[in-house]
């Protein structure tokens, strides 16, 4: 979910974790690139770092694959796995649909 | 004399304390998910030091504690939010 400091390089590591999970069987629900965020407290000696957000939906056993080459890229500094309960489905589907309004407002 | 000591007149009425009701706001919202991507709500549940609040204070019913307690932690991992901090708020 934090690739380092690199710019079109983290678009990049995010469509090859979308393809992996693609190839995994996985349904990719949504998504979202919070972009460069500054972190509340360094991690590994960085400030700053891009945030992205994948929901997916797929079978228990892609995570433990997906943990592994998060752990084995170095671009990833800090990832977090949540499984989504019904309420935590419902509550991203509002958000999502806020955020809709909200460009539409924009634009 | 004695009727001066026995009317004591205070300068300002003796406050009497309204004890105002707890509620779990989650409760009384309807709140079902606690977002931990969403610092600012969070912040709700936290000191200036960035340590949870307990219940007794911020009278969030124990299901939803445990949530918040989860969220604060979720958000500290990916530093979202601090785990030390001074000066929060």
């Amino acid at each position: 979910m934090t690739p380092v400091l690199s710019e079109d390089q983290a678009k990049e590591a995010v469509s090859k974790y979308k393809k992996l999970l693609k190839d995994a069987g996985c349904k990719i629900v949504h998504e979202e690139a919070w972009g460069l965020k500054k972190l509340a407290y360094p991690i590994q000696k960085k400030t700053t770092g891009f945030y992205h957000l994948i929901e997916f939906q797929g079978a228990g056993t892609v995570i433990a694959d997906l943990e592994l080459t998060f752990k084995r890229d170095e671009k990833i500094i800090r990832y977090l796995t949540v499984a989504l309960d019904k309420h935590a489905i419902a509550y991203s589907e509002k958000r999502r649909n806020k955020k809709l309004k909200k460009d539409l407002v924009a634009s | 004399m004695a009727e001066n000591t026995s009317e004591i007149r205070y300068l300002t009425p003796a406050a009497v304390e309204v004890k105002k009701k707890k509620y779990c706001r989650f409760k009384k919202s309807g709140i079902k998910y606690i977002d931990y991507k969403d610092p600012n709500f969070l912040l709700k549940f936290v000191n200036e030091q960035g340590k949870l609040l307990p219940r007794r204070l911020t009278g969030t019913s124990l299901k939803y504690q445990r949530k918040v307690a989860q969220a604060v932690k979720r958000a500290r991992h990916i530093a979202v939010m601090p785990y030390v901090a001074d000066m929060m708020k």
